[in-house]
């Protein structure tokens, strides 16, 4: 059961770790949100997503979301862009997808190709 | 959609990406008159009354990208196909309200679904646009605030992963609480 005690330790925790982050220019994950993207599953992946990052505490990593981007029978898509190095964008995605590219991509900096639709960013 | 939850993402990102600063949803049960209820509401720029109606229409859209706009039309369709109607009303700077109804028991009314997962999406967007959920059943009320979450956290990001977990189960806790047979 979540509690507000709970809330309160978070934030607690949150406020030791935010004296010493620096998250500009950190990397960023871009979540397709459109209606396209929502219907395929998009929901499962943000949260997917968001559970990754907090329980590896990469609280470096901004997430955006954006509309459809054109490609709706490649949802559930995300962009992935990492600091100096081209987006990347997946398509096609499952919450375990989204759990490997957190850890190989956005940790290990290795491009999951099996996923990746392409280099180069939009947004 | 498989969950109404899903359609009210849906919805909202529209309020989001009309400039809204504030979004309001509200589902309620209402058994007595067998009627499940959902609105959503924004200070979006809004639309002209031509729009506005024609925005549950499939083949209308204001995006010049692509000649369809799908998600009112889809729940327009769920709330007619469930004994209910769903209405757009909005002016021009002032915003937009999404008001949708449908037979509680109706047997093709989908599942609310993980309105925890939905408030976590939208909460992504708490520094621009504040939510404010709120859930009635005959027995009781849930409400969350992110406006109120904000000074509860004290500085740090409602948009900080490990709150934005936080949130989810609160909220699916939360609406279990109510009740909700939804």
């Amino acid at each position: 059961m979540k509690t507000r005690e709970e809330l309160r330790a978070i934030r607690e925790r949150a406020k030791a770790a935010l004296a010493v982050r620096d998250s500009e220019g950190g990397p960023r994950v871009v979540v397709a949100m459109g209606t396209c993207g929502i219907a395929a599953g998009a929901r499962e992946i943000m949260s997917a997503l968001l559970d990754e990052l907090s329980s590896r505490g990469l609280s470096d990593v901004s997430v955006t979301q954006t509309g459809c981007r054109g490609l709706c029978d490649r949802e559930p898509m995300v962009e992935v862009v990492v600091p100096g190095q081209p987006g990347v964008s997946y398509c096609r995605l499952t919450p375990q997808a989204m759990r490997r590219i957190v850890a190989d991509h956005l940790v290990n900096g290795q491009v999951v190709n099996e996923y990746a639709i392409g280099a180069g960013t939009e947004a | 959609m498989r969950e109404l939850s899903l359609h009210i993402l849906d919805i909202a990102r529209n309020s989001i990406e009309a400039g809204a600063t504030a979004l309001q949803i509200t589902v309620a049960e209402q058994p007595a008159t067998d009627t499940l209820e959902l609105t959503v509401r924004d200070n979006g720029r809004g639309m002209d009354e031509d729009t506005a109606r024609r925005a549950t229409d499939a083949f209308f859209t204001t995006r010049e990208t692509r000649k369809v706009g799908l998600g009112l039309p889809l729940l327009r369709a769920t709330c007619e196909r469930c004994g209910g109607t769903l209405e757009v009303r909005s002016r021009p700077g002032e915003g937009t309200e999404v008001h949708g109804t449908m037979r509680l028991t109706h047997v093709d009314r989908p599942p609310l679904g993980d309105m925890g997962k939905v408030v976590q999406a939208l909460a992504l967007e708490a520094d621009r646009t504040s939510l404010r959920y709120r859930h009635q059943t005959p027995a009781r009320r849930f409400e969350l605030d992110t406006h109120e979450l904000r000074k509860e956290l004290g500085g740090v990001p409602v948009t900080d992963p490990r709150v934005l977990c936080w949130l989810a189960e609160f909220v699916k806790n939360g609406i279990v609480s109510t009740g909700s047979k939804a």
